[in-house]
Parts: structure tokens; C-alpha cells; sequence
């Protein structure tokens, strides 16, 4: 296990209240901020090659740096917290139990920023997050890190929490934009992107839980240190959140460079596949990113040891490689139907999409009935074809990047799980007498 | 029943204006409409969203369009506790196509359905991000991971015994300005 930056401590009891959370080093981080410049902290975040760790990974400190800053309009910093990717539970985790960590560091990026007013969407289904949310906020503004002329710095700021209504999609930045507008959650054509017209059509930073939470350790440790973690271009520390057939499902946070093998199998991670199984496939990045059959998630495209890094995880491009994404790591064993997790995944999308774009509003929804027919033993092999056809004539042809999110999945499963796909279509008998990994259960249900 | 947010509700939502700019209240919306569907019986009848409409200052068709946009927004009526399982990704690998199969025959229902008695709903939602703790079922603001039929049992059961009315999102008790 590397280091613990921003799960360190989790277990503390009481760590998610200010007295607990400053015993521990919480709002030393501000502290130190506030004597600096805000166009230092901007530098220092850059220094960091802090990436964005909602799922486009976009160098953070330059999205920062791109925020107009006409006179007389008011910025705001908006937190990204509508966690909705299958396979993604980290920032609820985070939020959950250290809750002061993203408060801190949204009063760091909005004086970074400039806003003087900041939001955090949070995604509805998590009210109960959002309470917690809304007391650490409270202590916060009781021991004067927020409001007026915080700490004596001068700077004003006011933090409040936006519950949203359900939808996925409002975890694309303009959706989310809208969204907060009280409209629905409808993506927006860019440009004008929102660091020059956002909410409000004000200028506007949206970043993710997990990248504003990283600014305390970045601050805490300055940027050049916190450059020395990781690989390459891919710095810092990164919560992985890994569920599926494993051993330990859980979020884990990792110094970015661990083998993929390693973070299977070993004990300090996921503890290897239940039951003994083998493994089949791995979504490494959240369910929109392309699966990857055991060779390949395991090896580059070169046969070198593919690593936890946003290069060597899409190394090889498209072709063979996959993303780290949003961090959902959905690990599937030798048991797993491909096609039918497809068609699950297909089905989220086309329930998901909002709705403006024909070719995701109806390529989504054909794709869904396709692997349904063919799941149900009625497909054929013109149907692989026809899928195939339709996520080509989807991807890059949308608004936003819902469009890339369904059609990548079903491009990497027939690309690398073609056989399966026509074990469907020529043996439907054999696939329905297989007892699926789902049916675990041996109770029967009784009346009510 | 008559459409009025109770006092402190209404001191709430006006708080809640507050917190966006002037001449902006239209961003209240989805924080009031959760506040709404708790107060109202747990959804959204038209009147319900008319006075919504009425308080935020903007036409009830801005309502209808973002009400029926998200999937938290019930614009029927529903069972005192609103069952929602995931039925997504790490959910459905784990078992919540048998969970709904097992929650449909114990209630006697299909799924969007309410029991006779008007005590549960039945619904699959998208994934709920407790991916690692799959199944995972919601009710009301409360999650209930690592599901099994045994211990739905004990949820059903303790529902029974002690909620006496609708369980929203957005907790009755929770509004508080």
C-alpha cells in the first residue's frame, strides 16, 4: 500500500467533525493558502500535474488557468459530485467519511479561483451525504474558514450543497451546469466552454470531489512533491473503487503506477477473484470505458506489464487499450456472460440519455433491443453486424460524450468477445441451460 | 389536502432561494421539488407543482419539463416505503435481477407497482454508486447494501412495523430551515 493522502486517517472516529478533522491536520492546508497568492496556488496545483480525476482526465491546474476574469462578474467554483458511473463509488465514500477534506479544498480552489461563491451538485439519490455535507459546512462557517473575510485574509466566500434529481447525464459538466440553473440536464454545445460562460453565464471551474480534495495535499506538500508520486505524466495518488468478483471489493487509494496485476491479485488490493475463479475481463475505468479480456488488461500492447496510469492503461490506443477513467474498476470472473453484462450496461445508457442527440436518444435504445434479442436466443449473426454498425455511427456524433460512453463498450466487446457473441446466436439452447453466476441465491421466496 | 409547504418548510425553501443570485431563484428548483415530494405525500401532483411554480416565480411547464426529466421525481402516487433496487453494472452482477425476481413474488407485485396496502413500491433504479457493496436497495435516504432475501426480509419486516408514513428522499424530519 503507497501512500494515504487523501484516505488517510478515514478510520478515525470522528473524522468527519472539525474538532477531529483539524487534530489531524485538517485547515492547515488554508491556513497556508491564505498568506499566498492566488495565482500561486494556480502554479503550485499545475506543478502537481494534478489530473482530473472524474473520468477525462484534463490537467487540472490549466483548466484553472483558462478562467476568464472579466471585470465586475462573479466566478464560481462548482464541485462535481453526481457519482453515477457503474462501477463508481469513491467520491460518496470520501465525502461520507472525511467530509471537511472536500470542504477544505473547495475553500482552497475558490480563493485559487477567485469565486466567491461555490456548489457542490451532489447527486440526489445521496441526500444522506448531503446532510453530512451540510453540518460540516456548518462547523466551517462556525470556526470562520467560511463567510465573510475568512481567517482575517480578507476573502469572502459562501459554500452551499445542490441536490440534484436523478440523471446521469448531469455528470457531464454543461448538463450539470443546467441542471443547476433548474433546468433539465441537458449537455450545451462547446465552446463558449464553461471557464468563460458557465452558470449563469458566468465564468465557471466544474471539477470532480476527488480532484478538489487532492488540492490539500498538494498545498499540504507543495506540487513538486506531490509530482514525485506516480509515473510520467500520471502523478499523484488515485482512489480506485473495485467491485465485482473479487475478494475485497472497496475503494482502495493507490500511488498511480501499480501493475494491474498487482492490484488483483495482492492482498494490499482486491485479494485476487472469488471462489477461485479465473479471470475473464476487467472495466477498469467505470462502465463507459472499453472492457478488456485477462491478456490484454494485463499486458500492455507491447507484452509489457500494463500499470495503473492513464498512458499505459490506454496504451495502444482504442484499439487494445482502455482508460483509467472515473477509477471503477469492475472486475468480471470466468463465469461472467459479456454479452449480457453488454446488454446491461446498453440498457443503463438508453435510460440515461437525455435525449437531445438522435444518434445517441435512438442508437442507444436500438443498440438495447439488439443484445436483448440476441441475450434471448432470437439474434443472428447480421445482429453482431448491425451493432457494430449502429455504435460506429454514434461515437464523436453527439453534444457530449454519452455518445462515446455507450457505443465504446459494445466496439470493445465484439471486438475482443466476438465468439461469445455468436455462441449466442448458433447454440441459444446451450446459453439457456447455462445456470448463470447471478442465480447464487438458493432461498426461495415465501408469500408475504 | 391543501397545497402549503408547513412553516418550517417554507422557511427552508426561502433559505434555499437565498442561496443562488437574484433573479435566479429558478435554480431552487430540484432542492424544492425534494423538499415538495417529502411534504406532499411523497410525489408530485400537478398542483403540487403548480405551487411550486407559484413560489420560484416561473411558469409550472418549467416544472413539468424538469420534474419528469429526473428519475427521483414521482409523479404518481407511491406505497408509504419506495423500494428502489439497482439494477446496474456491479448490482446485476451480484444478484439484483434475483433480488426484483424475489421482491416481486414476496409482494405480490411487478415491478412499478404498490402493494394493496399501499405499504411498498416496487422500482429498479441505475446505479446507485455502492458498486462495492452490491446488491444495494434505497429507501427513502437510507442505502441497505450487501443484500441478501434474508436480510430484505428484515428490512420488509421492520418497514412494516414501524413506518406509518411515506418515506421520501428528502427525510419530513430533515426540514429544518
Amino acid at each position: 500500500m503507497g501512500k494515504q493522502l487523501l484516505l488517510e486517517n478515514i478510520n478515525t472516529q470522528g473524522i468527519d467533525t472539525l474538532p477531529v478533522y483539524k487534530q489531524h491536520g485538517g485547515y492547515q492546508a488554508l491556513e497556508k493558502v491564505l498568506k499566498m497568492k492566488p495565482e500561486e496556488v494556480v502554479a503550485e496545483v499545475q506543478k502537481s500535474g494534478l489530473r482530473g480525476r472524474g473520468g477525462a482526465g484534463f490537467p487540472t491546474g490549466m483548466k484553472w488557468s483558462f478562467i476568464a476574469k472579466p471585470p465586475g462578474v462573479p466566478r464560481h467554483l462548482v464541485c462535481n459530485a453526481d457519482e453515477s458511473e457503474p462501477g463508481t463509488f469513491k467520491d460518496r465514500f470520501l465525502m461520507q467519511h472525511k467530509p471537511h477534506l472536500l470542504v477544505e479544498g473547495m475553500i482552497i480552489s475558490s480563493f485559487a479561483l477567485g469565486a466567491n461563491t461555490s456548489y457542490i451538485y451532489i447527486r440526489g439519490e445521496m441526500l444522506y451525504v448531503f446532510h453530512i455535507l451540510e453540518k460540516a459546512i456548518q462547523e466551517a462557517y462556525d470556526a470562520g474558514y467560511l463567510g465573510k473575510n475568512i481567517l482575517g485574509s480578507g476573502f469572502d466566500l459562501d459554500l452551499y450543497v445542490h441536490p440534484g434529481g436523478g440523471a446521469y447525464i448531469c455528470g457531464e459538466e454543461t448538463a450539470l451546469i443546467e441542471s443547476l440553473e433548474g433546468k433539465r440536464g441537458n449537455p450545451r454545445i462547446k465552446p463558449p466552454f464553461p471557464a468563460i460562460a458557465g452558470v449563469w453565464g458566468r465564468p465557471t471551474v466544474v471539477n470532480n470531489v476527488e480532484t478538489i480534495s487532492a488540492v490539500v495535499p498538494i498545498i499540504n506538500m507543495g506540487g513538486d512533491e506531490y509530482a514525485k508520486i506516480g509515473v510520467g505524466k500520471s502523478t499523484g495518488t488515485k482512489l480506485i473503487s473495485a467491485c465485482g468478483h473479487i475478494n475485497k471489493p472497496g475503494v482502495y487509494e493507490i500511488e498511480l503506477g501499480v501493475p494491474v496485476e498487482e492490484f488483483i491479485y495482492s492482498e494490499a488490493y482486491c485479494g485476487g477473484i472469488k471462489n477461485g475463479k479465473k479471470l475473464k475481463a476487467v472495466v477498469a475505468g467505470g462502465s463507459s470505458v472499453p472492457i478488456l479480456p485477462t491478456e490484454l488488461i494485463l499486458k500492455t500492447a507491447k507484452g509489457e506489464p500494463r500499470l495503473m496510469t492513464y498512458e499505459s492503461l490506454s496504451d495502444g490506443g482504442f484499439q487494445t487499450g482502455t482508460m483509467l477513467g472515473s477509477g471503477g474498476f469492475i472486475v468480471m470472473d470466468e463465469t461472467t456472460s459479456v454479452v449480457k453484462n453488454l446488454w446491461n450496461f446498453t440498457r443503463f445508457y438508453h435510460h440515461e440519455s437525455c435525449g437531445q442527440c438522435s444518434p445517441c436518444r435512438e442508437g442507444t435504445g436500438w443498440m438495447e433491443k439488439i443484445l436483448h434479442k440476441i441475450v434471448e436466443g432470437h439474434g443472428t449473426i447480421a445482429d453482431i453486424d448491425l451493432l457494430w454498425d449502429i455504435q460506429s455511427k454514434i461515437e464523436g456524433k453527439t453534444i457530449c460524450p454519452l455518445g462515446e460512453a455507450a457505443s465504446w463498450p459494445v466496439a470493445s466487446a465484439i471486438r475482443h468477445f466476438r465468439a461469445e457473441f455468436e455462441d449466442y446466436v448458433n447454440n441459444p439452447s446451450k446459453i439457456k441451460d447455462v445456470k448463470h453466476y447471478f442465480n447464487t441465491h438458493n432461498l426461495q421466496a415465501t408469500e408475504a | 389536502m391543501e397545497i402549503k409547504f408547513s412553516s418550517e418548510a417554507l422557511e427552508l425553501v426561502n433559505k434555499i432561494i437565498k442561496r443562488y443570485p437574484e433573479g435566479k431563484q429558478k435554480s431552487a428548483l430540484l432542492p424544492v421539488l425534494h423538499i415538495a415530494q417529502a411534504e406532499f405525500g411523497g410525489w408530485l401532483s400537478s398542483q403540487t407543482m403548480d405551487y411550486v411554480a407559484s413560489l420560484l416565480k416561473i411558469q409550472p411547464v418549467e416544472v413539468y419539463e424538469v420534474a419528469s426529466f429526473y428519475s427521483m421525481f414521482n409523479l404518481k402516487p407511491v406505497g408509504k416505503c419506495l423500494i428502489e433496487v439497482c439494477r446496474t453494472g456491479p448490482c446485476w452482477l451480484l444478484g439484483a435481477e434475483d433480488l426484483v425476481k424475489y421482491l416481486e413474488k414476496k409482494l405480490n407485485i411487478k415491478e412499478g407497482q404498490t402493494t394493496a396496502d399501499g405499504m411498498f413500491t416496487l422500482k429498479t433504479v441505475e446505479c446507485l454508486a455502492a458498486c462495492g457493496t452490491a446488491p444495494v436497495v434505497q429507501i427513502g435516504e437510507k442505502y441497505h447494501e450487501n443484500i441478501t432475501f434474508e436480510k430484505m426480509d428484515g428490512i420488509l419486516n421492520e418497514c412494516r412495523a414501524t413506518v406509518t408514513e411515506p418515506v421520501s428522499h428528502w427525510a419530513k424530519d430533515k426540514i429544518k430551515a
